[in-house]
């Protein structure tokens, strides 16, 4: 600390800022180098152990509904078929599609949360397909941003060689 | 900018006044040291999440969660290394010892795949099938949130 006084005025103490603006800028500087904006992320739960016929039957009183998607070229989505009806390339007509199936029937112990979708998709899908998919499938989000679930179980069929 | 002052000796000094600076650094670094986020460990620049308007944050944190983040090569990002499908098995042996030794099973654990949006879904299945036959059951397909 250096006191400096003026002529006429009474004491005036003047801070030596340097170190304190230094040290300031170095956080600074730290903080813009490490900041990275951080996108917010969640999960698919998908339950799967290895194949167990006999288990599964008698858990669950309908047959999973199988949803097969084709490549295209480059891995882009040809086509989507969910059972014999083709569904093109729209994940909005298979979203359509699920809730005509499952219709009002939501929440703990519906026809819904009993229900099973089996993806069988080509290998060389891109895997963001099938999260589309996922998505279609296991709900949708309403007006007022809340998520309305519809089948949450889904699994995969055992992959193609 | 700069105030002059005049003394009676006739010497100028200028004195810059450091405040409203000072204010603004002090802002913005309260600004980045809120929005840190060491705990993002595991978000890697190779992985482009595919987005989800249905991928909500956890709740918790899963149990016992095992990381595996696929590239569109065909490689596996295990911890800090780049490996190929095929050794995963080894990889995921020692996580099963270690699970047992804390007394819990395989079944229990949680594997979160983070996979890029351009991985062969065929590439994701074979890290399914893998940990498969590890005896680890659920699986966590992680996405980023999409905003409507």
């Amino acid at each position: 600390m250096k006191a400096r006084r003026g002529g006429g005025l009474p004491g005036k103490v003047e801070q030596n800022m340097t170190p304190m603006i230094d040290v300031v800028f170095q956080l600074l500087a730290f903080f813009v180098m490490t900041f990275k904006l951080a996108t917010v992320e969640g999960d698919f739960n998908i339950k799967m152990p290895i194949s167990a016929p006999s288990a599964g039957v008698s858990e669950n009183p309908f047959p999973p509904i199988k949803l097969v998607m084709k490549a295209g070229a480059g891995g882009q989505l040809a086509s989507m078929n969910m059972g014999d009806r083709p569904l093109g390339t729209n994940f909005a007509t298979l979203h359509n599609e699920i809730l005509s199936l499952v219709g009002n029937s939501t929440g703990p112990g519906s026809m819904a949360s009993q229900m099973e979708v089996e993806l069988d998709c080509d290998p060389a899908l891109h895997y963001t397909n099938v999260i589309k998919a996922i998505t279609a499938v296991s709900g949708h989000m309403n007006a007022q941003g809340q998520v309305i679930r519809l089948i949450e179980k889904v699994k995969f069929a055992s992959p193609r060689s | 900018m700069a105030r002059a002052r005049s003394s009676g000796m006739g010497d100028v000094s200028a004195e810059a006044d450091m405040t409203p600076m000072i204010d603004m650094t002090f802002q913005l670094i309260a600004f980045f040291m809120i929005l840190i986020n060491f705990a993002e460990s595991d978000s890697d620049d190779r992985i482009q999440l595919p987005s989800s308007v249905l991928a909500k944050p956890p709740e918790g944190m899963p149990d016992t969660p095992i990381t595996l983040q696929v590239t569109k090569q065909g490689t596996v990002l295990y911890s800090a290394d780049e490996i190929p499908i095929s050794a995963m098995g080894r990889v995921l042996d020692i996580e099963a010892q270690l699970i047992e030794r804390a007394k819990k099973s395989p079944s229990q654990a949680n594997i979160i795949i983070r996979a890029d949006a351009e991985t062969p879904t065929g590439q994701v299945q074979e890290v399914i099938k893998i940990c498969q036959q590890k005896k680890f059951e659920k699986f966590l397909l992680r996405a980023k949130q999409d905003t409507p």
